[in-house]
């Protein structure tokens, strides 16, 4: 399999040299692919790094396929800026736009008034948010549909609760951590109507021991799973799990934004993820700005629909029936019977027609 | 919720995340006692997790299994001891100011302990470890009715380490002839000096033996909390030391007690969203609620706290 995917990938590239090759002998004739090659893209990672097996990362390789799709040249066709601190984000923004990049990608709702800032000294830069809704003609939001992915994790875990209890776990309070809270409630409440979810925020995303103290209190009151959505401050959910997985309780966690599923090793406390693919959302957007069709100024969100969220592809843990209504849901989301809640009065709203 | 089981998830809480304080604290007052201002106490704790989480996972992969954490924390205390020497001559034998150079300990560790992640594992974090320490009950204590429920049970063995550590500590400082003379080349380093102690020389005692206490918190807290190591895995641990050994005015069981406190205070601010009665207190006063108990605390109970009389003063020989 392995195998297979190098000699692609080999393929791919020798394709994509021949084909380069071909572009730049021609140059004066074919304007069109003289064209593409010029076009650049580059983003800015916000402070959890290129590698952070999250949304960077997968920030990274959605743009790293597009610029091997499009035979572009690392680094110079495409490439990324490191942010150490908030205040890198500005400087690397700016930089980038001055390297005449065709498209910026800002990672990370962190930086939102930073772009919003930057769009608007720049108006003839174009700028891309992920996770954010920002002001300006000139920038393309990128948001997902964290509800309806929640919503799915939610009936998992709505049906495999013994308890009737489960858990939610919050980073920061904010619009858009409530997106995944309302989805899961929402999920959870559809699986199995007597289920009681308890729901507490951090108000960090990168205090482990704060996410283990809530992790151990929602398990101490009987939820048998949690749902995290707080990145750093998740990982302490992780070890409160182990931990009472190895004493014999039978506890389950559920993971956010990517497949969290090696987390949870050895004692295989994750029972599923909900991811979101940034990547593809990243390659996606690229290419419209490629062909002259850059949603500048427009919110662009990627649901079910455009598989821009969804529950993981390590599904050992899930039960045949959880799957099936997963995947029941999942085509009603789709074509519009069931509309997921995402803030506290949809919430409410739904549950009322719930009855 | 009855009264007992508030209790039963309060304590233990507390006692967990005080673990790593304590040790990185009861380094501080060593280096702090033999009169070297060391806030480099925050890069010291995160180059001691950086190594346990570098450790733990290589011991995994040479079959060291269960004992990896703990082979880790003695690598990561040599490490720590070893970070701490750049503080402990730059600070004593060089006579630069003690804070700058504590300062650059935490750029220094901060950067460093990334930069060798990538270089490792090619990436941001180093992978999750498989052997922690786990929590688990005391045999025997946790059967002893209220108290063991409340100390003894769901906690995890570096926990008490961190006590009895405290304990030696103390004895250490107050009842040997080599506390002693720590002690007073922090006081008085020329009365010291003119007794034939040798300053230089114990002065880097204290220094080492803070790095290497500050490496095993930080190890610690990889082993039984975090269980990776990121960029954001210290972040600001080490100061919450620091402010734990002045708040327990330079003494060990006074850091011990202020590390308890600070746990206590944030384990009431978490638990305490989910517990009848303190649910309908707005939560921003349980956020805020850590912060407050210690101005109220170091305002109205701690009283005057005198630091060592040379803290912060290089000693220069026959200078008077």
């Amino acid at each position: 399999m392995k195998k297979k995917l190098g000699l692609m990938v080999t393929a791919m590239l020798t394709a994509g040299t021949i084909l380069a090759g071909c572009g730049s002998s021609d140059d004066g004739k074919s304007s069109g692919g003289g064209e593409k090659k010029d076009f650049k893209v580059a983003m800015v990672t916000d402070t959890g790094g290129v590698d952070d097996k999250s949304f960077n990362q997968s920030a990274w390789e959605g743009l790293t396929k597009f610029g091997k799709d499009n035979s572009l040249e690392e680094s110079k066709g495409y490439k990324y800026l490191q942010s150490t601190a908030q205040s890198d984000y500005k400087p690397n923004l700016n930089s980038l736009i001055r390297q005449k990049y065709d498209v910026v990608f800002g990672i990370g709702f962190l930086m939102g008034t930073d772009v919003e800032t930057v769009a608007k000294q720049q108006p003839d830069a174009k700028l891309a948010i992920v996770d954010m809704v920002v002001k300006g003609d000139n920038v393309a939001n990128i948001t997902f549909s964290e509800h309806e992915g929640s919503f799915l994790v939610g009936l998992v875990a709505g049906m495999q609760s013994k308890s009737n209890k489960v858990g939610f776990v919050g980073g920061v309070n904010s619009e858009l951590i409530k997106k995944f809270e309302n989805g899961f409630k929402a999920g959870v409440l559809t699986a199995n109507p007597k289920a009681e979810v308890l729901v507490q925020y951090a108000e960090d995303f990168n205090k482990a021991e704060k996410g283990q103290q809530i992790a151990n209190t929602f398990y101490q009151q009987g939820a048998d799973v949690i749902y995290h959505a707080a990145g750093g401050t998740g990982m302490g959910v992780f070890t409160e799990a182990k931990n009472r997985k190895k004493n014999g309780e039978d506890v389950w966690v559920i993971g956010v934004d990517r497949d969290q599923h090696e987390e949870g090793m050895p004692e295989n406390v994750t029972l599923t993820s909900m991811v979101k693919r940034v990547d593809q959302a990243v390659y996606e957007v690229s290419e419209q700005a490629m062909n002259g069709k850059f949603p500048g100024g427009k919110i662009v969100e990627f649901g079910l629909k455009e598989d821009g969220v969804g529950i993981a592809p390590t599904q050992e843990n899930v039960e045949e029936k959880s799957l099936q209504s997963v995947e029941d849901f999942k085509k009603k989301i789709i074509a519009g019977e069931v509309k997921v809640p995402k803030t506290d009065a949809e919430f409410e709203e739904f549950k009322k027609n719930l009855k | 919720m009855s009264f007992m089981d508030i209790l039963a998830l309060i304590i233990p809480a507390a006692i967990v995340s005080a673990a790593p304080l304590i040790f990185t604290a009861l380094g501080g007052v060593f280096s702090e006692r033999s009169g070297v201002v060391n806030i480099g106490l925050e890069g010291l704790m995160l180059f001691g997790a950086f190594t346990g989480a570098v450790t733990i996972y290589y011991g995994e992969q040479f079959g060291l299994d269960g004992a990896a954490p703990w082979v880790s924390f003695v690598v990561a205390m040599i490490v720590g001891a070893l970070f701490a020497s750049i503080h402990a001559v730059a600070s004593i034998s060089l006579k630069a100011d003690q804070v700058v150079s504590g300062v650059a300990i935490n750029f220094l560790a901060a950067g460093l302990a990334i930069f060798l992640t990538k270089k490792i594992f090619n990436a941001g974090q180093t992978p999750v470890i498989s052997e922690r320490i786990s929590k688990s009950d005391i045999p025997f204590l946790s059967d002893i009715p209220i108290i063991g429920k409340l100390f003894f049970s769901n906690a995890y063995l570096t926990s008490y380490l961190a006590v009895f550590v405290a304990l030696i500590v103390w004895y250490v400082l107050y009842k040997t002839p080599f506390g002693l003379r720590l002690r007073s080349v922090g006081e008085h380093p020329m009365a010291a000096d003119t007794m034939g102690i040798n300053v230089k020389k114990m002065r880097y005692v204290g220094v080492l033996l803070s790095g290497a206490l500050a490496g095993l918190g930080g190890a610690v807290y990889v082993a039984s909390i975090s269980g990776n190591f990121t960029h954001s895995t210290i972040t600001g641990q080490g100061f919450m030391a620091l402010a734990a050994m002045i708040f327990g005015k330079w003494h060990p069981l006074g850091a011990l007690g202020a590390a308890l406190f600070f746990g206590l205070a944030q384990a009431i601010s978490i638990s305490g969203a989910q517990i009848p009665g303190l649910q309908d207190i707005p939560k921003v006063f349980l956020l805020i609620a850590p912060y407050v108990l210690t101005i109220l605390a170091l305002a109205g109970l701690v009283g005057r706290a005198d630091a060592p009389k040379a803290l912060g003063t290089p000693y220069e020989k026959g200078k008077r």
